[in-house]
């Protein structure tokens, strides 16, 4: 069965800048795939890539996206916003920011619900209270004539959330939904998500860069680094052996939860530079920040190879290091 | 309703305030025309050609025009305090029923130039949002340029010479036809072209002004995280133009226009001039040539009365465009 969205040798380029180049993926149905790296790593442009909705500047400049068979990337405007919203829904990073200030949260609801399924104004408050009820609103019948300003960061996520799965979309594009959040609160909301996910039977893009988040939600894990995928790999295989000297350093600068760890055991590490340090690298990005670097390692970008088994990774001198069991990787 | 209860709130407090307000604009006014050389018993005789200086001394005994200033205040004070404006020594009737005469015209024409002015302001600022930094945009904002920088009489005058000397479409001035016994519809209709040209010239102004104030307030709530939201819901550029952008952008433009009914009495006074238009401004400005400081006095409490009404008005209005204000 051919997956749900194909995303190959997705390029995406800006006058000046190259945020994000030859990065292929793919998502079956029903599955949530994450996409970790740190800021810049070019993980929200390919979301918004994802909804056709980079900025004016930025054009796809190579690859395709199919989605349901259909290449995203040819699609006209009109096409588009049919499958936006509809087919493929995303919410965004700032709950405080991603409501309209000046409409109740019904009506922000229901617009979706008009647009797609050609509700009536009635129906769709109706369809909006219902859905308020899904994302665990309480109350719901209430909180309809609601402002965001008078909803918490969590809530309104949750009214993000409805928004998005108004329709019942097949891909769900969650573009750190929680950083914003309280840590109770996050838990709260990807736990929502998953419940979501099966229920409704989509697929979930998951952005973040919590490592403890892929850890427990994720089905299958795509490390960014400079806008190119690095490594590729179930959660499990991941956190027990990382192949790629950036992953590891990852890792390695995320506290290891094992039951008797204490901060006196030792200082976490950091990755030396700044990812600014990839930008005009001929070679592979992560080369002026990786303590293995070689001289060939500027040569050319490194090719992702096939380690193991539902495993990718775009380092030629990786070896397997079976590190120690990341404390994350324990609880799952 | 808690909307209602904001807004009764936001009345009560306006009212309150209101009080001082028109005191204080009252009185200093009154401070300011004492400043004028002359009075209205002056230009009366400089009017009939010839005066003695008894005549004179009766005009102003009669008028009360001889009192010394604090006296003449208190006087004035104790009208109002019974509700009356006072009596207009050159026109010979009660200042109210003067202002009621006038009053109407101006509005009208007021209503309709701000009527226009916010209407066509908002759909090109929208038009040059939509298109920032293209032709559209630069022809746009040329025009809004021209018209925020040429000053009303003229295009009052060049749209009198188009309009009404070359093309012989719409009436240089007046308010209706003399003489016409028309009723109902066609009655409105006859006032209606009369009234075309001075709120086009009163209105081209503050177009220019809510043009480029729509464009930049719609540039700025463009790149807010909830329009990105609006269009991953699949909704149109134009609807996410009309159900999003565009009421956030409307805020700054009612307290602009809320800061202009004041400002346009004094435009009115320059337009109603030019097309010999019967309203308050050009009674103002009769007042002033004619030295009748009662007049002056009701005109200026009735403006000052009306940026009042005006402000509480935005107050309201933006408590209904945005929930976030009003809960103070």
């Amino acid at each position: 069965m051919a997956p749900l969205l194909q995303v190959d040798n997705l390029t995406i380029r800006f006058p000046r800048a190259e945020p994000v180049g030859n990065l292929s993926f793919e998502i079956e149905q029903g599955e949530t795939l994450a996409i970790v790296g740190e800021s810049g790593s070019g993980k929200s442009l390919t979301a918004l890539a994802l909804m056709q909705l980079l900025p004016r500047a930025a054009k796809i400049a190579n690859g395709h996206i199919t989605f349901g068979g259909r290449d995203l990337t040819k699609l006209d405007a009109r096409e588009m916003r049919h499958l936006r919203g509809r087919e493929i829904a995303m919410i965004f990073q700032e709950p405080m920011t991603s409501l309209n200030p000046v409409m109740t949260i019904g009506r922000q609801i229901g617009e979706v619900l008009k647009v797609h399924e050609k509700l009536s104004g009635k129906a769709a408050r109706e369809r909006a209270i219902e859905l308020l009820r899904l994302v665990r609103i309480p109350a719901p019948e209430k909180r309809v004539d609601d402002y965001p300003h008078q909803l918490s960061g969590g809530m309104r996520q949750r009214v993000m959330i409805a928004i998005a799965v108004a329709c019942k979309p097949k891909l769900l594009i969650a573009d750190e939904p929680t950083t914003a959040l309280d840590v109770t609160i996050q838990a709260q909301v990807l736990d929502l998500l998953d419940t979501l996910r099966r229920e409704l039977q989509m697929a979930v893009v998951l952005i973040t860069h919590d490592l403890g988040v892929v850890a427990q939600w994720a089905d299958k894990v795509v490390v960014m680094y400079a806008g190119r995928k690095v490594e590729q790999a179930l959660p499990g295989d991941l956190f027990n052996d990382p192949l790629h000297p950036y992953t590891r350093g990852l890792l390695a600068a995320s506290p290891r939860l094992k039951h008797d760890f204490h901060y006196r055991d030792g200082a976490l590490t950091e990755i030396p530079g700044s990812i600014v340090s990839a930008v005009g690298e001929a070679g592979c990005p992560f080369r002026p920040r990786c303590n293995q670097a070689r001289a060939s390692c500027s040569h050319h970008v490194p090719q992702l190879i096939v380690p193991a088994a539902d495993r990718l990774v775009a380092c030629p001198f990786t070896t397997s290091l079976k590190a120690v069991p990341h404390a994350a990787a324990l609880s799952l | 309703m808690p909307a209602l209860l904001r807004i009764a709130r936001t009345l009560r407090r306006t009212l309150l305030q209101a009080i001082p307000t028109v005191l204080g604009i009252v009185i200093l006014n009154f401070f300011l025309l004492q400043l004028a050389p002359g009075d209205a018993a002056d230009v009366m005789a400089g009017e009939a050609g010839s005066a003695t200086a008894e005549s004179m001394a009766a005009l102003r005994s009669r008028f009360g025009l001889d009192n010394p200033v604090l006296v003449q205040l208190g006087h004035y004070l104790n009208n109002l305090a019974h509700f009356s404006l006072g009596f207009s020594p050159r026109y010979g009737m009660p200042v109210a029923d003067l202002i009621a005469q006038r009053l109407p015209g101006t509005l009208t024409l007021m209503a309709l130039a701000l009527t226009i002015a916010i209407l066509l302001g908002v759909v090109l600022g929208s038009l040059m949002a939509s298109f920032a930094g293209r032709i559209p945009d630069r022809l746009l904002s040329i025009f809004s340029l021209l018209f925020y920088s040429i000053p009303s009489f003229w295009i009052g005058l060049m749209l009198i010479v188009f309009f009404s000397v070359k093309l012989g479409w719409l009436p240089s001035g007046g308010a209706g036809t003399i003489g016409s016994r028309l009723t109902g519809v066609p009655a409105i209709l006859d006032k209606a072209r009369y009234m075309v040209l001075p709120a086009t010239s009163l209105a081209l102004f503050y177009v220019a002004i809510y043009a480029r104030l729509t464009r930049a307030s719609m540039l700025e709530v463009k790149n807010q995280d909830f329009v990105r939201t609006a269009y991953a819901k699949g909704l149109t550029p134009f609807g996410v133009t009309a159900r999003h952008i565009l009421r956030n952008a409307l805020i700054p433009i009612t307290t602009m226009a809320g800061m202009h009914i004041g400002g346009m009495l004094g435009g009115a006074v320059v337009v109603e001039t030019v097309y010999s238009w019967p309203g308050l401004g050009r009674l103002a400005f009769e007042a002033v040539m004619g030295r009748d400081f009662t007049v002056l006095l009701g005109i200026l409490l009735l403006s000052s009365l009306l940026v009042i009404i005006a402000n509480a008005a935005v107050d309201i209005i933006h408590a209904w465009l945005d929930p976030r204000i009003g809960a103070r």
